[in-house]
C-alpha cells in the first residue's frame, strides 16, 4: 500500500517536472515546478524524513515559486512564444 | 549538432544513474555510523530528535557553512538587485507591477493565517530538539509567512536595516556560542556548555534550543530580505 502511494507520488513528480519544461505559458510552468517540489515534500514524508520535507515544502514550493513569480513579472515574459 | 550533444549527455546520465539504480539493494541492518549516532545523540546530547542533534552539534560546522552560503546569497542578491532598482527611474517602477491590487480573498486569508504561520514557525524552531524541525526549517516557515505578508500587502515596507542588524546579531551570537563550546566543552559548537536537563523536556539538550533559535532568526531574516529584493 505504501509502495503504491510512493510510486504514485513519484509519478506525479515526474509528470509535473516534464510539464514545467514543456508548458509554453510561463505562469503554468512555474506552478508546475512548484507542484513538483510539493510532491517531493510529500514523498519525503512518506519516506520518514519530516525534517527535510518541511524545508522542501517551505523553500522549494513556497519561496522559490514566489521568486519565479516576481522575476517573470519583472521581465514581462508571458511565454516563449512561437519559435 | 547541439541536439547530438544533448542526446549524448542524456545517455551518459542514463548510464551513470542506471548503474546506481541497478546496484541498489536495501540495507537490512543499520550501518555502524547510524548506530553510533542513534545511541550517542540521545545519550550524550540529550536530544530525542536525532536529526537536529546531528545537524546542530556533530555537524555544527556544516550548518555554519550552510548559513554562510545563505548569507552570501542574500548579500549578492542585494548587491545585484538593489543597484538595478536605484538606477531605474521611479516612474517606470510604478507603472507595471503596482497596478494590481491583491484580491479580497488573499488579504482576508492572510490576516487569519499569518499569526498561525508565525506561531507554527516559532514552534518548529523551539521544538527542534524534541520533534521534527529545527532552526533551518522553522526559519523557512517564518520566511514563507513574510512571503504571504508581501503578497497580501505589496506596498508594505520591510525594514531592511532592522532585518540586517537582527541577522548579523544572530550570526555573531551563533559563532560566539561555538567558541564558548571550544572553551567550556569538547570543541567548536559543542552543545554541552549548558546542562543537559531532563530528557525530553522543553529546556533540555544543552545549547541545542538556543542555537536552533539563533539559526531560525538568521535564516528567516535572510530569506525575507532575499524575497523582498526580488519584489522591489
Amino acid at each position: 500500500m505504501l509502495e503504491l502511494l510512493v510510486l504514485l507520488v513519484c509519478g506525479s513528480i515526474l509528470i509535473s517536472g516534464v510539464l514545467a519544461v514543456l508548458l509554453r505559458n510561463m505562469m503554468a510552468a512555474m506552478v508546475s515546478a512548484g507542484l513538483a517540489s510539493l510532491f517531493a515534500a510529500v514523498s519525503y514524508v512518506l519516506l520518514a524524513a519530516p525534517d527535510v520535507a518541511m524545508a522542501e515544502a517551505a523553500i522549494g514550493s513556497g519561496l522559490a515559486t514566489l521568486i519565479f513569480l516576481y522575476s517573470i513579472r519583472k521581465t514581462g515574459g508571458e511565454g516563449l512564444g512561437d519559435e | 549538432m547541439s541536439r547530438v550533444f544533448s542526446l549524448l549527455a542524456v545517455v551518459a546520465f542514463g548510464v551513470i544513474f542506471g548503474s546506481l539504480v541497478a546496484g541498489y539493494s536495501e540495507r537490512q541492518s543499520l550501518s555502524d555510523l547510524a548506530i553510533y549516532y542513534l545511541t550517542h545523540v540521545p545519550a550524550d546530547l540529550g536530544a530525542p530528535n536525532v536529526v537536529t542533534g546531528i545537524l546542530i552539534s556533530f555537524r555544527g560546522f556544516d550548518t555554519l557553512g550552510e548559513v554562510a552560503v545563505l548569507f552570501m546569497v542574500a548579500a549578492s542578491v542585494g548587491l545585484l538587485l538593489a543597484e538595478e532598482v536605484s538606477g531605474k527611474p521611479p516612474a517606470r517602477k510604478s507603472s507595471g507591477s503596482r497596478g494590481k491590487e491583491p484580491s479580497e480573498l488573499v488579504r482576508t486569508g492572510a490576516e487569519i493565517v499569518l499569526p498561525l504561520v508565525f506561531v507554527f514557525g516559532a514552534y518548529v524552531i523551539m521544538n527542534g530538539h524534541l520533534s521534527a524541525g529545527g532552526g533551518f526549517q522553522g526559519g523557512a516557515v517564518v520566511a514563507s509567512g513574510v512571503m504571504l505578508l508581501m503578497l497580501a500587502d505589496p506596498r508594505g515596507p520591510i525594514h531592511h536595516g532592522f532585518l540586517s542588524v537582527t541577522e548579523s546579531l544572530a550570526g555573531v551570537l551563533y559563532v560566539s556560542i561555538g567558541i564558548f563550546g571550544m572553551v567550556f566543552a569538547g570543541g567548536f559548537l559543542d552543545s554541552r556548555i549548558l546542562p543537559l536537563g531532563e530528557f525530553g523536556a522543553f529546556f533540555s539538550a544543552g545549547a541545542i534550543p538556543l542555537i536552533s533559535a539563533l539559526l531560525g532568526i538568521k535564516v528567516g531574516a535572510e530569506l525575507s530580505v532575499v524575497i523582498d529584493r526580488f519584489r522591489s
